[in-house]
């Protein structure tokens, strides 16, 4: 590597407080009495139930297809009967469409898991056939079709592939427990995505605050003989958002509204590539993942591999329940999970983490006045100014927001953590972006 | 068990920063120059910071109880306003100075504007400001405590002789500019072939006057010189600001460039022998340079909140501080300087924006 600094320009320290789960092995959660299965775990078009009430599944069995390209099928987790499909609490809001499955507690596999003998040789189509098939969506937390990252047009080369094992999220550790304790089987997935785009580049990166991750994928890959480079990144947040990390390793910068293929290159989660590995070696569908419970307002932090659907509630019990002073509860990271009203809600494949806070932790306070102290300009990993976007917005100027760019936002919400007055620039951002939308629609047609 | 949770947009963790936290930290940060002033102008210091204190706070809640708006002199900005106000003023002043100064800061710089956030000048200089239009006398009496020697050339000998307990001095910046005036005159009448041996003996003296001014400035690092109550000791004021910079409360773009500038352009511009003769650290440290460039140019509200505007905006101040200096009718320039730059701030933000990751320079 050279010897230029891996990293991006701006950026926060949050405390880390991976302390509570990092050093915790990967539990296997109890099978839950039932699971509820969302037709929407992904960015896309929702799949299409394809089970009915009172049918018997079986684990990886399809319940709903993908419908369209952009989109992915999901599976049984638990083997049993089709009990109810209605409409349930999604942890990413609003109620979603769901396959209500009750568990026989039996745990009988589909036939169609099998693994497949010399499957690095297999034709690259068929790999990606069965990526597809097995309904792997971006599992940090966006949950884009994995796929169709995969499949790019024609036009675009693919030189670098960059494993994405920053986690650069507080609180959650569920990457780097998957990177301890499943080393080569992440390195498998990722020389087969490389195989898959013909790309020469690859790299795994993890931040320098997981040492024990960087010299154990260090060790395997020299053990596997793998092309490809483990590289320590600053600590820093956002350094796992996709444009940030490839700034940080090839210092491309992927243009304004556009996509890592752009420039080269691709991305994926760890938990994506151990996925992807267990799709094309044994035909394994996505059916569990591994989620962090953690937060002061859990009793016993742990990293928990639950089957997707399971109820937020299970594995807060099974993490010893909340602690009297738990007051929020958020479905991912502190900087960008989603608060959750309810623990009815389950476990979907962008489940990273479940949090449990206290009111200390969170320290609600209401916004103040904006003393324009400039902190947020400097932070924003996307160049933008929070200060003014949130005063436009505020003040209904949709055209100049747009003009002063909501839509670059990542919603990374470095603005809101370092702001002094607590103003909430995320949540008027994510409004305000889809003003933009509804106003540039009503200008197109 | 099935209770109602907080639910609100991402992130659900915030920096402990907050606003009273940084305005109490700019008052902690004050503490040594405050000390130091007690210690060269006496209690009559304590008591003047303390009526402007009061006065800003006082003159903040009125209007808001009368306004019926919520009463925010909690988040300590108005404390912070207050002491800078007192900074501002002599120590020989009346004590109603400060409370006019305090109460017009706020009432006519700050709460019209909307309060804490939009005022767009610095509201102690605005005081200050209006102090100076209004008593110009008063203004700009300084007392300088008779402990070793002064500027005007009176040893602590004499002034114990005499049996004075303080004596009234020029401000190192007063000085300066009369006496480069008496210099600058001479050269004029040598020009024209006239001779004056009086102007001559004058201009001697002043010549005199200035290399004593620009030797005197371990006096002007530790305050021993006349001035406002907090402009005196540099050295005072930079370990307050040592401790905001750690703190990130206040960045060193402004002062850096502020400070920068006036050295550059008064060792070029400010000298007595043609260009480049200029003394830059005595026209650092004299005058309200330090207290300005790190406590006042700096002020969140009224300084740009991008990285280029904030160079921008420490040169402007520069310039126009060197301007006034060497040039304007006063002999100190770092107030209006401020203020002048404080209106240009928006235009500043917007020529300056950040440059979009991603979007490529056209």
């Amino acid at each position: 590597m050279n010897l230029r600094k891996l990293t991006f320009k701006g950026g926060v320290h949050p405390p880390e407080f991976k302390e509570f789960a990092e050093k915790k092995s990967i539990e296997i959660l109890p099978l839950p009495e039932s699971v509820v299965i969302p037709v929407q775990q992904h960015i896309g078009a929702p799949a299409e139930p394809v089970v009915e009430v009172g049918d018997e599944v079986k684990v990886g069995d399809v319940v709903c297809e993908a419908k369209g390209f952009v989109s992915v099928p999901s599976h049984a987790s638990v083997s049993g009967k089709v009990i109810k499909i209605e409409k349930r609490p999604h942890p990413v809001g609003g109620k979603v469409l769901s396959i209500v499955i009750e568990s026989d507690g039996e745990d009988q596999k589909s036939s169609s898991i099998t693994p497949n003998e010399n499957y690095f040789d297999l034709d690259i189509e068929e790999m990606k056939k069965n990526i597809s098939a097995a309904g792997l969506a971006g599992m940090g937390g966006a949950a884009f079709p994995s796929h169709v990252k995969l499949s790019p047009p024609a036009d675009k080369k693919i030189d670098t592939f960059i494993l994405n094992g920053a986690e650069c999220e507080p609180y959650l550790t569920a990457d780097h427990r998957l990177m301890l304790e499943h080393p080569k089987e992440i390195i498998e997935g990722v020389q087969l995505v490389m195989k898959i785009l013909g790309c020469k580049n690859g790299y795994i990166a993890i931040e320098k605050n997981k040492p024990d991750a960087i010299s154990l994928m260090k060790k395997s890959v020299q053990e596997t003989g793998a092309n490809l480079k483990v590289v320590g990144l600053n600590v820093k947040y956002p350094q796992g958002a996709e444009k940030q990390l490839i700034k940080a390793i090839t210092n491309r910068e992927i243009p304004a509204g556009g996509l890592p293929m752009d420039v080269a290159c691709l991305v994926h989660n760890v938990g994506t590539a151990l996925g992807i590995y267990e799709a094309v070696s044994t035909n394994k569908p996505l059916y569990e993942r591994v989620v962090t419970v953690t937060g002061k307002g859990i009793k016993e932090q742990k990293n928990v591999l639950a089957r997707i659907g399971t109820p937020f509630q299970n594995l807060i019990d099974f993490c010893g329940g909340l602690t009297e002073n738990a007051v929020k509860i958020v479905n991912g990271g502190p900087m960008m999970g989603i608060a959750q009203f309810s623990l009815e809600v389950p476990v979907t494949k962008g489940t990273s983490g479940i949090l449990a806070l206290t009111e200390k932790e969170t320290q609600a306070r209401t916004p103040g006045p904006c003393i324009s102290c400039c902190h947020c300009v400097d932070v924003c990993p996307m160049k933008l100014m929070p200060n003014d976007l949130a005063k436009f917005i505020e003040y209904e100027r949709y055209d100049e927001a747009h003009k002063l760019g909501v839509l670059d936002c990542i919603e990374c919400g470095s603005c809101s953590f370092i702001c002094p007055s607590k103003i909430r620039h995320v949540h008027l951002f994510k409004y305000g972006k889809l003003e933009v939308s509804k106003m540039l629609k009503a200008q197109n047609s | 068990m099935e209770k109602n949770f907080l639910v609100s947009a991402s992130p659900h963790i915030t920096h402990k920063d907050t606003i009273p936290r940084i305005m109490y930290s700019v008052v902690i940060s004050l503490i040594p120059a405050i000390a130091g002033s007690v210690y060269f102008f006496g209690v009559r210091a304590v008591w003047i910071l303390l009526f402007a204190i009061l006065s800003a706070v006082a003159t903040e809640a009125l209007i808001q109880f009368l306004m019926k708006k919520p009463i925010t002199v909690k988040d300590g900005s108005a404390i912070v306003t207050g002491i800078l106000l007192g900074f501002n003023v002599p120590a020989a002043v009346p004590w109603w100075i400060p409370v006019i100064g305090s109460a017009f800061a706020i009432a006519v710089g700050k709460i019209p504007f909307g309060g804490l956030g939009y005022n767009p000048m610095n509201p102690a200089l605005l005081g200050r400001a209006f102090l100076l239009a209004s008593w110009p006398t008063r203004m700009t009496i300084f007392k300088t405590e008779p402990t070793g020697g002064t500027l005007s050339g009176i040893d602590a000998a004499a002034i114990n002789e005499y049996g004075l307990d303080s004596i009234t001095s020029a401000t190192p910046l007063n000085v300066f500019k009369t006496q480069k005036g008496i210099i600058s005159d001479w050269n004029e009448l040598v020009k024209s072939g006239l001779e004056d041996p009086i102007l001559q003996e004058k201009a001697a003296q002043a010549n005199n006057a200035i290399t004593q001014l620009y030797d005197s400035s371990s006096n002007l690092l530790w305050g021993n010189v006349g001035g406002v109550i907090g402009e005196t000791s540099a050295a005072l004021l930079l370990i307050g600001a040592v401790y905001l910079i750690y703190k990130r409360y206040i960045g060193l773009r402004i002062p850096l460039s502020y400070m920068g500038t006036v050295a550059l352009l008064s060792w070029i511009f400010g000298g007595t022998e043609g260009f480049f003769s200029g003394d830059p650290i005595f026209h650092i440290l004299a005058g309200g340079l330090i207290l300005g460039a790190f406590y006042m140019a700096t002020d969140m509200v009224t300084s740009p909140v991008t990285s280029k505007g904030r160079y921008y905006f420490g040169i402007g101040c520069g310039i126009f501080t060197v301007l006034i200096r060497l040039v304007g009718g006063y002999p100190e320039g770092v107030s209006y300087s401020i203020l002048l730059m404080n209106l240009a701030v928006p235009l500043l933000d917007r020529y300056t924006k950040p440059k979009t990751f991603g979007v490529k320079k056209k």
